[in-house]
């Protein structure tokens, strides 16, 4: 924990062509938002730093927790946190289900729902555990997203434009929620809105176009 | 497991597993066919098994036979496949028409072929129930509608099965070709719907259909029970003549059987090459009459839609009305000709065969479910271990293979092979067999939505610090439910349907439904027949009941899967 996510020199190439390529910190508490139009690769980006780039696509330079290099590791290993624009709430498991199977191992099964529900009731869904994730709404389901993201204890954040799909109320509610939440986290934003670059306050990074 | 080093060998393993029966079975049937036999005391090279084929009396009409059903009735499946999918494709009806592919599918061949036999002979309920007011007919007419010599009824029992089988393959086909795009484009060009359909919407999903129509053309040209149960007798069609060899004591019909299924299966070589060619043929008409680009009137449109509504109904119509007639037989007391109704209705032949099909039943429901537990197995390994972004089922005409040479020129070289390996008899080389026919659609029904699921749902998995196997445990194989059912529904149809591979691998030993029923067709025992249809078509079916209902009550608590 505490360490800074460090993008040393990373390029992503699909075949031969390259994508992009650059030079990052992001500190515990930063939030460094890039920003690009579509097809420029930010989504591959943050492929490359959670290890999960599709067939054909490769990466060169190093992704660095503090000292620790990841490109060896494989993603679950990596503990690197990611949101997508979909919340992605798994359909076959309760709101309880996905938030135990977030939830770092250790602990017995009375410890491990005590956990879970502390985590509802902290989001403000106390008592939602049994419920099928279908039926919640958009705002509920982000805060579930997010809340069973920070369960695995991450190391870094990662944001792939979470809020796009969000209706204009509900944005600006949980773009706060989740600044709030991962305070204390490096945390790389991918966003085309400049309205979450401002509400980010970090630096912000345009790559492409 | 995706990605992980150490698994690309396992899918050509599986594959050559699977393609190993079909190769052993082949080099069984080839040294035979040269005069190479040594249990039977022939050894040495020689084409006298040829010349003996050659002087079998009737041999050129069987082999005509053989083309001309297998053909015509690919032909007419094709065509009708295709009329039902242009004039009705998009529409509720069509829809509707998909729920009901699965269960239409699951009747086996030998139970359409029985229900569709009752209901044509001149015996027939047909013929019942427009004697005598209309025909004028007291006694059953002296008509050869059954086992014509000219193949009808076969091709008209092989039509039945195979429409719903083509239809299914072209249904899943047809997303990928964005039908409802291109058919507003043509209908913006002038083009009625059924013309769009057929320029604009078949040229681009024939490709995908290729294969199932491969393999329907060569199980058409060689089909064992239906030809039994529908196909002409004197002589019948060369794959029968082969099975009488093979079924004789004396060892030398060994050769000639050897020699006919090498004759069968060039026959199948040189259809699907006249077919290829007729596909180029069509292929330049076609771009030739585009280009004159022809609107045609609206009659016709008309028209075209009408007939493919008719002949939907008459294919359901003749399936459906089999069965019912099945099961009138099966608990009809008394029942003369001409009355349309059975005189009394009863249970005494349900309980007469009562224990004979319960055994039965039990033999086939353990060879289904063993087999398809197996080949579901293997499937996903194959599929999960595929290296990223390929599919598993890209081994298109490899995976086809089995389903596309003749059973009966690779069979009874297995069955030779498995008894030199001491496997001649028993519920080992039968569920073996079964392997290799239930295989292929297992792993065709699994890739598709396999290859649909949403990646990020495992990325998402691996960012909360999943390893493989609860990746696959706990999120792909539960989002993966539904389709493993129907899978498995697809694999057990298709193994209680096998006649021949339980025939010869069993060595005669296994009493299947499908073995018992086509052992009662020679007897003509309509009741008994009926019965044993009846319960060979449940079996099929039941299956593909609890891969609908399944879900529906695991999954009765999470919205977004309760609905495929």
């Amino acid at each position: 924990m505490d360490e800074p996510l460090i993008l040393d020199d990373l390029a992503v190439f699909s075949g031969a062509r390259r994508l992009l390529q650059l030079s990052l910190t992001v500190r515990p508490g930063q939030v460094v938002t890039v920003m690009g139009p579509s097809g420029s690769g930010k989504s591959s980006l943050l492929a490359a730093i959670t290890g999960t780039l599709p067939a054909g696509m490769r990466a060169t330079g190093q992704v660095l927790l503090g000292k620790m290099n990841l490109g060896a590791l494989p993603p679950e290993r990596r503990r690197i946190g990611i949101l997508f624009q979909d919340d992605l709430l798994f359909p076959h498991l309760s709101v309880g289900g996905n938030l135990a199977f977030g939830l770092a191992q250790g602990g017995s099964r009375a410890e491990r729902r005590a956990r879970v529900d502390a985590a509802l009731a902290d989001i403000g869904l106390a008592g939602f555990a049994d419920r099928d994730p279908a039926t919640l709404s958009g705002g509920e389901k982000a805060r579930v997203a997010l809340m069973r993201t920070l369960l695995s204890e991450p190391c870094a954040l990662l944001l792939d434009e979470p809020f796009a799909k969000l209706d204009q109320s509900l944005r600006a509610q949980v773009r706060q929620l989740v600044f709030d939440r991962a305070r204390g986290l490096p945390v790389i934003l991918v966003t085309h809105d400049p309205a979450d670059a401002d509400a980010a306050g970090g630096p912000v990074v345009t790559i492409g176009g | 497991m995706r990605g992980r080093s150490g698994t690309g060998l396992l899918p050509p393993v599986i594959l050559g597993l699977m393609l190993l029966p079909v190769a052993a079975g082949l080099a069984g049937t080839v040294m035979p066919a040269m005069g190479h036999l040594p249990a039977a005391g022939f050894s040495g090279f020689s084409l006298m098994p040829f010349a003996m084929l050659a002087e079998t009396p009737g041999l050129g009409r069987a082999v005509g036979l053989s083309i001309w059903t297998g053909i015509a009735a690919t032909a007419l499946s094709l065509a009708i496949t295709i009329l039902i999918a242009a004039g009705w494709a998009g529409t509720r009806a069509f829809g509707r028409l998909e729920r009901g592919l699965a269960p239409l599918l699951a009747v086996p061949h030998a139970a359409a072929a029985f229900g569709l036999a009752f209901l044509i002979a001149p015996s027939g309920w047909i013929a019942r129930l427009v004697s005598p007011w209309l025909t004028g007919w007291t006694r059953p007419p002296d008509l050869l509608v059954l086992a014509d010599p000219a193949g009808l009824a076969l091709i008209a029992g092989l039509v039945i099965k195979e429409v719903p089988f083509l239809m299914l393959m072209l249904v899943a086909a047809l997303p990928q070709a964005n039908p409802a795009q291109r058919i507003r484009l043509a209908r913006s060009l002038g083009y009625g719907p059924v013309r769009g359909w057929l320029r604009g919407v078949l040229p681009a999903i024939y490709p995908q259909i290729r294969l199932p129509i491969y393999a329907v053309l060569a199980y058409s040209m060689t089909a064992i029970d239906t030809a039994l149960i529908l196909g002409p007798t004197t002589p019948p069609t060369l794959s029968i003549l082969i099975l009488r060899w093979t079924a004789q004591p004396a060892l030398d019909y060994r050769l000639v059987a050897a020699a006919g299924a090498m004759l069968q299966l060039g026959l199948v070589v040189g259809a699907l090459a006249l077919w290829r060619l007729a596909e180029i043929g069509y292929a330049r008409l076609m771009v030739m009459r585009v280009c004159a680009g022809a609107r045609g009137g609206h009659g016709a449109e008309t028209a075209l839609r009408a007939l493919g509504g008719a002949v939907t109904a008459l294919v359901s119509g003749i399936l459906g009305g089999g069965l019912v007639t099945l099961a009138l037989w099966s608990i009809a007391g008394p029942w003369g000709f001409p009355m349309p109704l059975p005189e009394a209705l009863t249970g005494v032949t349900w309980a007469r065969h009562a224990a004979h099909f319960g055994e039965a039943s039990l033999n086939t429901a353990f060879v289904a479910l063993t087999t398809t537990a197996i080949a579901l197995v293997l499937a996903l390994t194959l599929i999960e271990t595929a290296p990223a972004g390929q599919r598993a089922d890209r081994a298109g005409w490899l995976i086809y293979l089995p389903l596309i040479v003749p059973q009966i020129s690779f069979l009874p070289g297995l069955q030779t092979a498995l008894i030199g390996m001491g496997l001649g008899q028993g519920f080992t080389p039968v569920v073996m067999a079964h392997l290799v026919f239930v295989f292929p659609y297992v792993l065709l029904s699994l890739a598709d939505p396999h290859a649909a699921l949403d990646p990020r749902y495992d990325q998402m998995a691996r960012s909360l610090r999943q390893g493989a196997w609860a990746r696959l445990w706990r999120v792909r194989l539960p989002l993966l439910l539904r389709p493993m059912l129907t899978a498995a529904a697809v694999g057990m149809s298709v193994s209680v349907a096998l006649y021949l591979p339980t025939l010869l691998a069993g060595g005669g030993r296994i009493a299947t439904l499908t073995t018992e029923a086509l052992a009662l067709a020679a007897g003509g025992d309509r009741r008994a027949i009926s019965v044993f249809a009846l319960v060979q078509g449940a079996a099929a079916l039941v299956p593909f009941v609890v891969a609908a209902l399944g879900p529906a009550i695991i999954w009765r608590n999470r919205r977004d899967l309760r609905h495929g």
